[in-house]
């Protein structure tokens, strides 16, 4: 009779366990009215995912539309890392919530795997930021509200070094003549970071992906070729000369830049919160090939649950309650990146550091949502971090990375 | 009773108050037909309760969402628990009830549910069902017609159906699903809305907001033309005019494309594919055999790879149990001897490492052997720039290296157990016999002390042929492999190298269906050399 004991405790154990199981896929559909559930897989609420940063923003908005159409909203907060991934799988087992924040590169996964509904923005179309609504669109549909846009640029310490640099040769002397540690700063580390080192890439006339003329890209490879290898070539020689080193990660770069080893850094507003006590400008980054420096413009958003059962409720909201000054200048204020919307950024703009990024960003180019874009990373970052540790021939390396590309996409 | 343990006492007394005159007084106030009834049984109701009531409220919980698989279980986990522990006649399976349902939950399922994953297309693409997978098509493409305007809307209901009131130049237009729009005389107009139609009744917002679906679901034709488009709403406050440009036929199980008049038929693999080969984007998930082992042996970009992949996991596995044993055995034996003084305090300060999460030591590591700024390079090694983790053999030194750092705490607690348990009056006897001490360690000591750890060994091995977190956490597979054309490198385990390989990295499409084959197959490679090592281990038993 003693053993039982054990063994009860343990069979209790697993119930709880079963229970949890139940339990937290019940805190994705309907945890805040646990009345109103019996009998039905959802609530009556709006389901959103949000994660931490924008959490109280979107509560804001959410207090206004929950009394003005008498419903819940019920805000879930996730990892924003961990939204992409739970969001395919959940949609389709109808757990899902009907609204989730998300990035827009996300979108060509999204849509191929039919989890995401189109969101009809009408009128309001003309009132976002041109990038942000394209960047949202695939085949002439739009899938996401954008509410924020961000990207890198150059960020310079005056008191090191009063003059914006105009080419990345001026900067690289600007940077020496200032005597610092490092000249430059730019993550690389031994994994690569292309999105960081894209501008200067596109300097030299070597996209991604090929881009159609209403600026959605093809699946066409645009970056081999004689524009690809001469930024090969250019990696090896800054990394032979010392100014580029695998050895800088982003905390490596974060660190030196606050303790004023370095007048330049390239990137983004995320950095910020870091450089509290510098005295910074925002420039365009310089660029180091003929060509001007376009960095990815990377766009923040909702998307709709394709499976949502309450798609009008979900529209209804985003459209009419976050499209607005209020609700897009709290995100703002949550995340630090330009608002989508128009007006708000206007606002926002007051702020020069806000204006010098929101400038760059106009000049930049979305980063590629399609499904192929995936491929890419892998090889793209450790060919450049082996180019610049001087481990690989420029040209051959490079050559061998478009084909490895192309024979992942193709697979 | 004098067997009990204090903490069955203390709960006995706790569910029975103690009667004034001790035990005699508790069972006098029983049926004395019956005999007594002993904490134990009370403990053992109070126990089974609280395992039912959880039960019930998890089958409550399960009904609720829905979820029919977990709601099954439940009820069938309740119902075994409740006759094995009620029931005279199941005395095995009290003992045994415990250990299977965990085996049942957490390993059979999983097992299995990974071997179906195995034979589906599971992944990007094939993300849900086929009833999803239209539904999804659909949706994405309904087009708004080119440079129509969007109407203010109303929902209205006539004769039990759901319509638009719509204001285009500030005229009224009421239509249903099976009326087209038309001018509604009489209508009331404010703020450029329709307030109040004739022969409908408008809907307020709750009344919209219960009927959403249906209202989402609803077009209204703009005129007898079903080329000119249909009116519908997202938000119930804005209509526009869209056309589809997909139509689908569940008869033919086709889907046409209208602008083209392409034909697409729903394939045996998922895919909705026209005649010339083109596909729609959105599939669904279908069985397909054994295409993911296929795929998993077939490509031929992994198949160099694949191989130095394998040797290096086996080298890996093999060389951390090896080592990590080692120095564990002969730390244990070194502190095992009665002359050091302060054994305990080495031996506490030996087992840090192992106190430590390994993914927390392995990223530690992993900062402190960086080739420019690492405390190793830096500090012991005076500013040399040695790259540890971005060389190929000096990378597999430092896995093998922080690995033995954090594997042999474990060897040496077990070794020394197995040390202090071993019978003095075998060793005793060598010595009578006149063996030396290396030959009593290599003859009497050595095999006893397999006898004991050989499992632990296995197991270990089991466990490092599929360490995911340290080689995740410490080179995250590299340096690269220079001449693959695939993201795999030097240090990559087949664990690892299932996770870049199915996408779970984001560096490809998902293809969960492919990372259940490959981990069926890894799961074949380590039961069957667990199998054949088990086996062997029995010589070992024979010598004692």
């Amino acid at each position: 009779m003693r053993r039982s004991i054990p063994a009860a405790a343990v069979a209790l154990g697993l119930a709880l366990t079963l229970t949890a199981c139940g339990g937290s896929s019940d805190d994705t559909s309907g945890g805040s009215t646990p009345g109103t559930t019996a009998g039905g897989g959802s609530s009556d609420g709006l389901v959103v995912w949000v994660d931490e940063t924008r959490q109280e923003a979107v509560a804001k908005a959410a207090e206004a539309f929950e009394t003005e159409n008498d419903v819940d909203v019920e805000l879930v907060l996730k990892n924003f890392e961990d939204i992409r991934a739970d969001f395919l799988a959940q949609v389709p087992t109808g757990e899902g919530p009907d609204v989730t924040v998300g990035a827009h590169d996300w979108l060509g996964e999204l849509t191929t795997n039919g989890v995401v509904a189109p969101i009809e923005l009408g009128d309001k179309t003309a009132d976002f930021e041109d990038v942000a609504v394209q960047a949202f669109t695939q085949d002439g549909q739009v899938y996401g509200l954008p509410y924020a846009i961000e990207n890198i640029a150059l960020i310079r310490n005056t008191a090191l070094a009063p003059t914006a640099p105009a080419t990345w040769d001026e900067a690289v002397a600007a940077g020496q003549a200032a005597g610092t540690k490092y000249p430059f700063l730019i993550q690389t580390s031994t994994e690569g970071d292309p999105y960081t080192f894209y501008p200067l890439q596109t300097s030299f006339g070597a996209p991604v992906f090929a881009q159609n003329d209403d600026g959605s890209y093809t699946a066409d490879l645009a970056m081999g070729g004689e524009p690809g290898q001469a930024f090969a070539t250019w990696l090896q020689a800054q990394g032979a000369a010392g100014v580029l080193s695998t050895d800088i990660t982003y905390d490596i770069a974060v660190e030196a830049f606050k303790n004023g080893e370095s007048p330049f850094i390239v990137g983004g507003p995320w950095m910020l919160e870091q450089f509290a006590g510098l005295d910074l400008a925002i420039d365009p980054v310089p660029a180091a090939g003929p060509q001007p420096a376009q960095p990815f413009v990377g766009v923040q958003g909702f998307y709709v649950s394709a499976q949502s059962d309450k798609a009008l409720l979900a529209n209804d909201f985003l459209v009419n309650y976050l499209a607005t000054d209020e609700a897009q200048l709290a995100l703002y204020e949550a995340g630090s990146r330009p608002p989508a919307l128009k007006s708000a950024a206007e606002q926002a703009s007051a702020d020069p550091i806000t204006a010098g990024f929101a400038a760059v960003g106009a000049e930049a180019v979305p980063m590629p949502s399609i499904p192929e874009m995936g491929s890419v990373w892998a090889f793209w970052g450790v060919t450049e971090a082996n180019i610049i540790s001087g481990q690989a021939d420029p040209v051959a390396s490079w050559d061998k990375m478009i084909a490895d590309i192309q024979g992942a996409i193709g697979s | 009773m004098s067997t009990q343990a204090p903490t069955v006492d203390g709960t006995s007394d706790a569910v029975t108050p103690p009667g004034p005159s001790g035990p005699t007084g508790r069972r006098a106030g029983r049926d004395p037909g019956r005999g007594p009834v002993r904490p134990g049984t009370l403990v053992k109701i109070a126990l089974m309760a609280v395992v039912n009531a959880l039960g019930v409220f998890g089958i409550l919980a399960a009904w609720r969402e829905g979820s029919t698989g977990i709601l099954v279980s439940m009820v069938a986990l309740v119902a075994v628990a409740d006759w094995v522990y009620f029931s005279r006649r199941s005395l095995p399976m009290k003992y045994i009830l415990p250990g299977l349902a965990f085996l049942l939950v957490y390993q059979v399922y999983v097992v299995a549910y990974t071997g179906f994953v195995a034979f589906t297309n599971y992944g990007d693409g094939h993300n849900s069902t086929k009833e999803h997978a239209v539904e999804a098509l659909l949706v994405q493409n309904e087009r708004r017609v080119e440079g129509s305007a969007s109407y203010p809307l109303t929902v209205v209901e006539r004769g039990g159906q759901l319509g638009f009131a719509v204001v285009e130049d500030d005229e009224a237009l009421v239509g249903t699903a099976d009326q087209p729009l038309t001018p509604a005389d009489g209508a009331t107009v404010e703020d450029g809305r329709v307030t109040q139609v004739p022969d409908a009744t408008v809907l307020s917002r709750p009344e919209v907001l219960a009927r959403q679906a249906e209202v989402t679901q609803l077009r209204v034709p703009v005129s007898e033309d079903p080329n000119d488009g249909s009116v519908r709403t997202q938000d119930a406050r804005t209509g526009f005019v869209s056309t589809p440009s997909l139509t689908w036929d569940p008869e033919a199980d086709t889907m046409t494309d209208v602008t083209t008049g392409t034909v697409y038929r729903a394939t045996s693999d998922g895919w909705f594919r026209s005649d010339d080969g083109d596909r729609l984007n959105v599939g669904w998930r279908v069985m397909v055999g054994f295409d993911n082992f296929r795929t998993a042996f077939g490509d031929e970009r992994y198949a160099g790879p694949f191989l130095r992949i394998l040797v290096w996991t086996f080298a890996f596995a093999i060389g951390s149990v090896v080592s990590t044993f080692l120095l564990g055995l002969f730390l244990a034996i070194t502190f095992n001897d009665t002359r050091l003084r302060g054994r305990k305090i080495y031996r506490t300060l030996l087992i840090f490492p192992y106190a430590i999460p390994g993914f927390l030591a392995a990223l530690l590591w992993s900062g402190l052997l960086n080739r420019s700024f690492g405390f190793v390079n830096q500090v012991l090694l005076g500013g040399a720039a040695v790259p540890w983790l971005t060389d190929p053999w000096l990378a597999k030194l430092s896995v093998l290296g922080v690995n033995l750092w954090l594997g042999f705490p474990y060897m040496f607690l077990i070794c020394t157990g197995a040390l202090q348990s071993l019978p003095s009056d075998v060793l005793e006897a060598a010595k009578v016999d006149g063996a030396s001490a290396m030959r009593t360690w290599r003859s009497v000591t050595l095999p006893l002390l397999l006898v004991a750890t050989a499992p632990l060994l296995i197991s270990s091995f089991a466990f490092n042929f599929n360490n995911f977190t340290l080689i995740y956490m410490l080179t995250g597979g590299g340096p690269r492999f220079a001449d693959a054309s695939v993201p795999l490198g030097h240090t990559d385990i087949l664990i690892s190298m299932v996770y870049s390989v199915s996408g779970l990295d984001g560096t490809a499409a998902k293809n969960y269906g492919l990372a259940s084959a490959l981990s069926i197959v890894i799961f074949v490679i380590v039961a069957t050399i667990s199998a054949i090592t088990f086996k062997r281990t029995k010589q070992f038993e024979e010598i004692s």
